[in-house]
């Protein structure tokens, strides 16, 4: 399945366009392409520098501080980090069974983090594209031209974002670097006060949370044609899933489907999950390039992530949420949805479900209850998995008998991704690209492309910060002969030598 | 005969009694002067100089100074507490002290010493020395990493403990907390979580197993008052001894 884009045949003789840092991504990575003097594109990589320094970092701590540490694995998404690690732990401690209470704090705390992601990357990041068209002029298409153009869409977008940041601040204590969930279950639940606090704004939330998907829907049915082209590709598609085959983030087994839509494997334990999942290497990528064992190299990639769910689930519990699974699965004509863009319609169905599964727990007494904590015996090895907003996260742990971790392995979401992101930006290279002398627009769509995944590239790189977008024209003796540089106000400025 | 017995601190007058240091004498009129090794159980040590004073323009360790009728004692100009910042800064940086990971956080004194001093962020360059943690020990874990060398540990186990599992060795920037013990490790030692020892640490660097942040934020030591009202970590030690290790 993988595309002829990944290595050109004689690289030295063509021309290197590099776009680097990525814009409106969290986190670091460059797009390199090499077009050859008829402007035909002949090699598209993303890479991402990957910093796996961190299994290094926690070796020698004590098992017990792993949901805290590792959050800082990530400024962007430290709460998943939190949660996975946190689930590792249970099986440290030999929790195989949180107490109700437990389990739905920490729900909870997982679907605010989704609904908060969810929404800082549709509304923020990636509206000013889909409203405003990818060749919108650069000094309108972002956050600052919805506020004009949309101020109702730009205030829900800031709206729904606070208060998934409020839920984790209950849940977790703190907004970020929250201590929430600890080995075998959580250290506070939630009293009267926070639950009516929460309360109050959850029918609006519910509600703008049914907005963000009709608007979305709009915006791919007005050219739904091209939206289900661009960067459209097969590709299997991993998941975790209920033990009913219902829609869940936060615990289950993993599923993993064809691009026919064919089981390739369902509810699999995940604590096994490397007798199914293989990361693989490439000399260019720093980047491990995971597969399904079964299928090998070749073929077992696979996409993680909203579309992978949406289209994996059999149905969401919650009924808003199942409505519109029902209009998006019809879209795929009985197939899985394959289109790139699609992500953004099912992670706007994703916010939909977190909305609905937040009003839900808000009415169960359980999250007030003060049975908190289950422990077991020590184990040696713990392994923690859950849906985080990007998609499957894995965290593997080994501590020794003291309890002090020797070994670490950690899959996160966008690793996952890694090879299907490479995949996408060759599509939008051979169909946009390929023959054009490269502009800013042109450019714009292979950052669209992997902006529709949502990588964090923080995660996997450990490196922050959003930075301005540089492209360097390259000729085969790797002299600049065009550079193309957008400021992190937006503006654009050519510096031909 | 109580103004015999008096001296001035920050312009109040503090009573005392013959053989008190000034710290002492400030800690039973409720004063609060910023302290670390000092705990009013052990002999004073000295040695961390957080507790340092003005006293007619010569500074010294409250800790160890005599109180005297008369003394004129600045606590808070703004050079001590600038000279106090910087002490803290240096404790800081030359171990490994990250609050957001640390799960002593929010009950540290360190910590709590710092905001109350307004050192908000270390501007020296961290040294990020090489340490370990020992968890040989089934119930208690040292963090070598958090360690102030205050030996407050060193003075529990030998003179209420009887044990002498700690001592300080090295010099200067080389000095480090030691176990006696064959292996070095502390779970080869005479130690027991019931030691004073276990119950001293102003830091993260001693800890019982297992309990990580069991305590939330919100609810900590210093989440709601300054250590100035609160006072030392080791005076609550017995408020969380509850057993929620193994529930
Ligand atoms: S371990 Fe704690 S009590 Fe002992 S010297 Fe170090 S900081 Fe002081
Ligand atoms: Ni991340």
């Amino acid at each position: 399945m993988t595309s002829n884009l990944e290595t050109a045949d004689n690289p030295e003789q063509l021309e290197r366009i590099v776009i680097e840092p990525l814009t409106r991504v969290e986190g670091h990575g460059k797009v390199t392409l090499l077009q050859d003097e008829n402007l035909h594109i002949r090699q598209a990589r993303l890479h991402i520098v990957e910093f796996r320094g961190f299994e290094k970092f926690i070796q020698g701590r004590p098992y017990w501080e792993l949901p805290v540490l590792v959050q800082r694995l990530c400024g962007i998404c430290p709460v998943s980090h939190h949660l996975a690690a946190a689930k590792a732990t249970d099986m440290l401690v030999g929790a195989t069974q949180l107490t109700p209470t437990a389990e739905k704090i920490r729900r909870l705390m997982h679907y605010g983090q989704t609904l908060q992601s969810h929404a800082l990357h549709f509304f923020h990041l990636c509206s000013p594209d889909l409203l405003f068209g990818f060749d919108d002029e650069v000094r309108h298409r972002n956050i600052v031209g919805v506020i004009e153009d949309n101020p109702e869409i730009a205030k829900q977008g800031v709206l729904l974002r606070k208060y998934g940041q409020e839920v984790i601040r209950l849940t977790a204590g703190k907004r970020i670097h929250g201590t929430g969930a600890i080995p075998g279950g959580v250290n506070k639940s939630l009293d009267r006060e926070e639950i009516n606090y929460l309360k109050k704004d959850i029918e609006q939330i519910v509600q703008w949370g049914q907005g963000a998907v009709e608007l979305i829907k709009r915006i791919f049915f007005e050219q739904l044609d091209y939206h289900m082209s661009f960067a459209r590709f097969d590709s299997n598609m991993l998941g975790m899933i209920g033990a009913k085959g219902e829609f869940d983030i936060y615990h289950g087994g993993l599923r993993a489907r064809n691009a026919d839509g064919d089981m390739i494997f369902d509810h699999v334990d995940y604590t096994r999950y490397s007798d199914y999942i293989r990361e693989g290497v490439k000399n260019w990528s720093y980047m491990k390039f995971p597969f399904i064992e079964s299928l090998g190299a070749e073929n077992g990639w696979y996409r993680v992530g909203p579309l992978a769910r949406v289209n994996n689930c059999d149905y969401f519990s919650t009924p808003l949420a199942e409505q519109q699974r029902r209009i998006f699965r019809e879209a795929g004509h009985g197939r899985p949805v394959q289109a790139s863009l699609a992500f953004h319609w099912a992670r706007l169905i994703e916010l939909l479900y977190c909305t609905e599964a937040i009003r839900e727990l808000l009415l169960d007494p359980d999250i007030s209850g003060k049975d908190l904590l289950n422990r077991g015996a020590l184990q040696h090895c713990g392994i923690g998995v859950l849906e985080a907003p990007r998609g499957t996260l894995f965290h593997h742990y080994e501590i020794d008998a003291d309890g002090i971790v020797n070994k670490a392995n950690l899959i996160v979401s966008t690793t996952n991704n890694n090879q299907a992101m490479n995949e996408s930006i060759r599509q939008v290279a051979n169909s946009y690209l390929d023959g054009n002398r490269l502009s800013e627009p042109l450019l714009n769509q292979i950052e669209v492309a992997i902006r529709a995944y949502d990588p964090c590239l923080s995660c996997a790189t450990h490196a922050m910060g959003k930075m301005p977008l540089e492209i360097t024209l390259l000729n085969e003796n790797a002299e600049i002969i065009d550079r193309l540089e957008k400021r992190v106000t937006g503006e654009i400025q050519r510096c031909s030598s | 005969m109580s103004s015999k017995n008096t001296f001035m601190l920050d312009g109040v007058a503090i009573e005392f009694s013959e053989g008190d240091t000034i710290m002492d004498a400030a800690l039973r009129s409720g004063s609060y002067i910023p302290h670390l090794c000092h705990n009013p159980e052990f002999r004073p040590h000295g040695s961390c100089r957080v507790c340092v004073v003005n006293i007619n323009g010569r500074q010294v360790s409250s800790c160890t100074q005599p109180a005297s009728a008369g003394l004129e004692v600045d606590n808070s100009s703004e050079d001590l507490v600038q000279e106090r910042r910087n002490l803290l800064q240096m404790l800081f940086v030359e171990g490994n002290h990250v609050c957001p990971g640390c799960e002593k956080s929010g009950a540290c004194q360190l910590q709590a010493v710092a905001y109350y001093t307004g050192m908000l962020s270390p501007q020296y360059t961290h040294f990020f020395p090489q340490r370990s943690v020992d968890a040989s020990h089934p119930d208690t874990a040292i963090d070598f990493n958090r360690c102030i060398l205050c030996e407050l540990c060193v003075r529990a186990s030998r003179d209420v403990d009887h044990k002498d599992v700690f001592s300080i060795s090295g010099r200067g920037i080389g000095s480090h907390l030691v176990v006696n013990s064959p292996s070095g490790k502390l779970g080869d030692s005479a130690f027991a979580a019931t030691d004073k020892a276990a119950h001293v640490c102003p830091v993260g660097a001693i800890l019982p197993k297992h309990r990580g942040y069991e305590q939330p934020i919100g609810s900590r030591l210093y989440d709601r008052s300054p250590i100035s009202i609160v006072g030392d970590v080791a005076a609550h030690e017995s408020d969380d001894q509850g057993d929620t290790h193994g529930r």
